[in-house]
């Protein structure tokens, strides 16, 4: 496929390496060259250097015989105007467009076919936001990743001593709580995946991947580890972007404290939050954490701009005694190195956002990607078409289905319902089937055995 | 004095604006034939001559208004207005000295409605007609009027504006200009006054007693064309309909204005000032009715609900009309609605006092210390109804009470030198400064401002015009920095 992305920010080059991997012609536009040029050293790809709002270099950039256009640069208008452009001279036939701001996202109509043209909108930020606010709402999770609007869940969970399935074979789940369907999807040892049997033994410090419906996460989540209490109190250190979305998304249901080291942003951000408190100190000043009483604190999330700084006040806090406490950073080097260890959860940025723009960049009906260990394994949700005849995949039994060894059918959501993958299953027309990929190189494959035959239609 | 001179220039041209209200005086005196007609007409004559004067000598120093100019002018009106407006009480009443009919129409402008007349059963309606509307145009400002219209007489008025609406909050514009801000704000209050007239006559007023108390009540004046005020009428519907405008009267007009606009009553509740005011007033007013039926006041609580209720509303929005003697209430009851006069009215409404908006931005200040204490680090700015104050208002704000306190005070010690007893020293005063009219003792609900020395009146007409004009724009003009070039 050829792929036009317009900037190399953040969100830009953590796509374009992704698509590079699977094989996808990519170009990249940005103003500025050194950015590009770090690209390029790394992938292959081509690069122009110019303004992405403007129809010419739009062109030189080969918009004309483009399949895809990602506009990710750091303005909403900017992207706006280059789906608009592309739409509207040179007909590139799908349209992605970054927009940040509530005010564009609140008007639909905006981005419709007479007006903007952008198929589909993303905000980077907003999926971050939800995507902490799930794992403070579960606060044993590691991950919570929902398919076909919230039904179901994927949950990844740590085992550990004190939850009844621990030290037990996975046929234990069936026989303690038979009244709920969950399916565990894969299971990662210190060494590598296991691909999870009935007979299966869960060790501690186990991370478990498992699906159910969503009203059923908790009772699950309880099998595998003693339970928390629900987290009450939240401090936030950053009050950038992702910061203040989250602040705001928790300020009514929980005590959150915000720690902004700009005192100007401070003056900004207690003006827009209702009933955060605002606190103007450094995050990794150990004082100021003391004094706000870090030891009570349930949720500790540091989400500055800055790694090491991320780092740091993660370690003070959990030193001081905080219940849980995330770390957004965004060199995937440190993210391996500390996931597991003294933070409970690293978060990389461009992991968590790329699942939902790799949904649109996917062959066959994809509706939606996760990317799960930061790259190396995903979850896919395909909806099937056609019939016996025309499809691999519809009118069979999921144990009759040619899947590739590591990948695994979790669910099936038909209409209303969540079903869990057992092999007897028989498939139909219109399902979305979650198929957990423990190895990335698969992907291509499980898409291909989804997708209609030529001649379907 | 080049200054002064520039502003008489425009006093002039207001003069001859404020000559044409005695319009409606005349209509009347003409339909009652009270025998008032000449006097009115005489009256109007003066008004219009010596304001045309004024302009004529001053024409030289037509220029620019600056800031400095407006409060001088604003102040300059408030002085000047009320002692034209004597002259009709002066030619009809027989035996009126200068400083009582002076204080009579400076409560009427100032919408404080403290009278010194007895036997107002039996003025000329006339002049009645003449004190209410006084209170009328007092009420939204003459000045809202005058900006309004003289920009189509070619005079510039922005200033004015900023010297003039109450609350601390003058910059949030409604249109984009000024004068169509004020003319919006004209009719917003226009119509509730005609509908309140309606409202009384269908209440069971006579024509002339419901122009007379919707002229008042939209004011939030308080006065009244029977010495009894409205418990002349006896009649818990008209008592209603009254509590209803006064509580209209009692909100931001710029609040009335955008529901108008927006046809959406949501709007009241977006504005915390207004919420807070009329909670607070309705709370008072069922706590009351429970504290007399406590102290057995009245044998019933339906009963003392409907005394408590009117008199609550009309003291506490600043108004001062009177169903019954509540001075004789247990002396927590009026005292009570002595605060509730001096904090619950809101800004850009036309009542007085220092306004719920300061008193919001008071108690939001005493929580932000609490808060400091416990959270050194923490930034906590002032917000009122989610919008951020700036520090610098809030300390205007402290600034204002820290005045009008000392203001009281002064005051006070002033008439206790004259000889007054304590209770009626300082609730006059407070019922002055607020505009509210009644106070209590010497100068309680069933007696009126007749009995105090010329000395006291003054005061009591000083504490009214400071009060008025939020106590700012007139002291300013006795320090000598304003002065100086």
């Amino acid at each position: 496929m050829k792929i036009l992305i317009l900037g190399a920010g953040q969100v830009g080059s953590t796509v374009a390496e992704s698509l590079v991997n699977e094989a996808n012609d990519i170009t990249v536009v940005d103003t500025d060259a050194e950015k590009l040029h770090q690209l390029q050293d790394r992938f292959d790809l081509r690069t122009l250097t110019g303004n992405a709002g403007h129809p010419s270099v739009l062109e030189q950039a080969g918009i004309a015989d483009t399949d895809m256009l990602l506009a990710v640069t750091q303005s909403d208008e900017v992207n706006m105007v280059a789906c608009k452009l592309a739409a509207s001279l040179y007909n590139t036939p799908t349209r992605i467009a970054r927009i940040r701001s509530a005010d564009f996202l609140a008007r639909p109509e905006v981005f419709s076919k007479e007006n903007f043209c952008v198929d589909f909108s993303i905000c980077p930020e907003q999926i971050l936001t939800d995507y902490i606010v799930k794992l403070i709402e579960f606060p044993e999770a590691l991950q919570v990743q929902k398919f076909s609007q919230g039904k179901a869940s994927l949950v990844a969970v740590r085992a550990f001593q004190g939850g009844p399935l621990v030290g037990r074979p996975l046929s234990f789940l069936r026989t303690n709580m038979p009244q709920i369907d969950t399916r565990v999807a894969a299971i990662f040892r210190k060494h590598g995946p296991l691909i999870p049997e009935g007979t299966t033994v869960i060790e501690e410090g186990d991370e478990i991947f498992f699906i159910a419906a969503t009203d059923n996460i908790r009772s699950v989540l309880k099998e595998m580890r003693r339970m928390d209490k629900p987290s009450k109190r939240v401090m936030i250190v950053g009050g950038g972007n992702i910061g203040l979305r989250l602040a705001k998304a928790l300020e009514h249901d929980y005590q959150v404290k915000l720690i902004e080291y700009n005192k100007k942003s401070c003056q900004k951000l207690a003006g827009q939050l209702t009933s955060t408190l605002v606190l103007n100190g450094d995050g990794t000043d150990e004082k100021l954490l003391h004094q706000e009483h870090i030891g009570e604190v349930d949720v500790f999330c540091a989400l500055t701009n800055d790694d090491e700084n991320n780092i740091m006040s993660a370690l003070l806090a959990k030193q001081g005694g905080a219940g849980k406490v995330i770390a957004l950073i965004n060199r995937s080097a440190y993210v391996d190195l500390l996931q597991g260890g003294k933070i409970d959860i690293a978060l990389s940025p461009a992991h968590v956002t790329i699942g939902s723009l790799l949904a649109y960049v996917r062959q066959g009906d994809v509706a939606a990607v996760h990317s799960l260990r930061r790259g190396a394994a995903e979850v896919l949700e395909l909806v099937v078409h056609g019939d016996r005849q025309s499809s691999r995949v519809v009118g069979r039994r999921i144990d009759e289905i040619d899947l590739p060894r590591g990948a695994t059918i979790g669910a099936i959501v038909r209409g209303e319902d969540v079903i869990m993958g057992h092999h007897d299953l028989v498939i139909e027309a219109e399902d979305h089937v979650i198929v957990f990929v423990i190895d990335k190189v698969m992907v291509r494959k499980v898409e291909k055995l989804f997708q209609v035959k030529i001649g379907f239609f | 004095m080049h200054r002064a001179l520039t502003v008489i220039h425009v006093l002039g041209l207001m003069l001859v604006v404020f000559s044409v209200t005695y319009v409606v005086p005349l209509a009347a005196s003409w339909i009652y034939d009270d025998g008032t007609l000449s006097d009115f007409l005489m009256a109007m004559v003066w008004t219009s001559a010596i304001g045309f004067l004024m302009w004529l000598l001053t024409r030289r120093y037509k220029g620019e208004l600056s800031v400095r100019h407006g409060y001088l002018l604003v102040v300059a009106m408030w002085t000047a207005m009320p002692a034209v407006a004597t002259l009709p009480l002066l030619l009809v009443i027989n035996g009126l000295s200068f400083t009582d009919a002076y204080f009579e129409t400076m409560s009427g402008l100032t919408t404080t409605g403290a009278t010194v007349l007895v036997g107002l059963d039996y003025l000329p309606p006339a002049i009645n007609v003449w004190r209410c509307e006084l209170q009328w145009l007092g009420g939204m400002g003459i000045i809202v009027l005058a900006v309004a219209i003289l920009p189509l007489l070619g005079v510039g008025g922005r200033q004015l504006f900023k010297a003039e609406t109450p609350g601390p909050m003058k910059d949030t514009a409604l249109t984009p200009r000024i004068a169509e801000t004020a003319r919006n704000l004209w009719l917003v209050y226009l119509t509730i006054t005609l509908a309140c007239i309606a409202a009384l006559k269908w209440a069971g007023m006579n024509w002339l007693d419901a122009v007379c108390h919707a002229f008042s009540a939209m004011g939030l004046g308080g006065f009244s064309t029977h010495d009894a005020s409205i418990g002349y009428f006896n009649s818990p519907l008209i008592e209603l309909v009254m509590i209803v405008f006064m509580l209209f009267a009692v909100v931001n007009f710029s609040t009335h204005f955008l529901v108008w606009r927006s046809k959406s009553l949501k709007v009241y509740l977006r504005d915390s000032e207004a919420v807070a005011s009329l909670g607070l007033i309705l709370a008072s007013c069922a706590g009351i009715a429970l504290f007399l039926r406590w102290q057995d006041v009245y044998s019933n609580y339906w009963v003392a609900l409907r005394y408590a209720s009117f008199n609550v509303v009309s003291i506490a929005t600043s108004s001062g009309y009177a169903s019954v003697d509540y001075s004789r209430w247990p002396i927590f009851a009026p005292l009570w609605m002595m605060f509730l006069t001096a904090i619950a009215a809101s800004s850009g409404s036309t009542g007085g006092g220092i306004k719920m908006v300061r008193t919001l931005v008071l108690v939001k200040q005493a929580g932000r210390e609490f808060l400091r204490l416990l959270h050194p680090a923490a930034i906590n700015p002032m917000k009122i109804g989610g919008q951020v104050v700036p520090n610098n208002i809030a300390f205007a704000v402290l600034g204002f009470i820290f005045l009008y306190f000392m203001t009281v005070v002064t005051l006070t010690f002033i008439l206790l030198i004259s000889g007054m007893d304590f209770i009626s020293a300082f609730t006059a005063v407070l019922a002055s400064i607020n505009n509210c009219g009644p106070g209590l003792g010497k100068v309680g609900p069933a007696s009126t401002y007749a009995g105090l020395t010329d000395f006291q009146t003054w005061v009591c007409t000083t504490a009214m015009l400071v009060g008025r004009l939020e106590i700012f724009t007139v002291l300013i003009l006795f320090t000598p920095q304003f002065w100086r070039r």
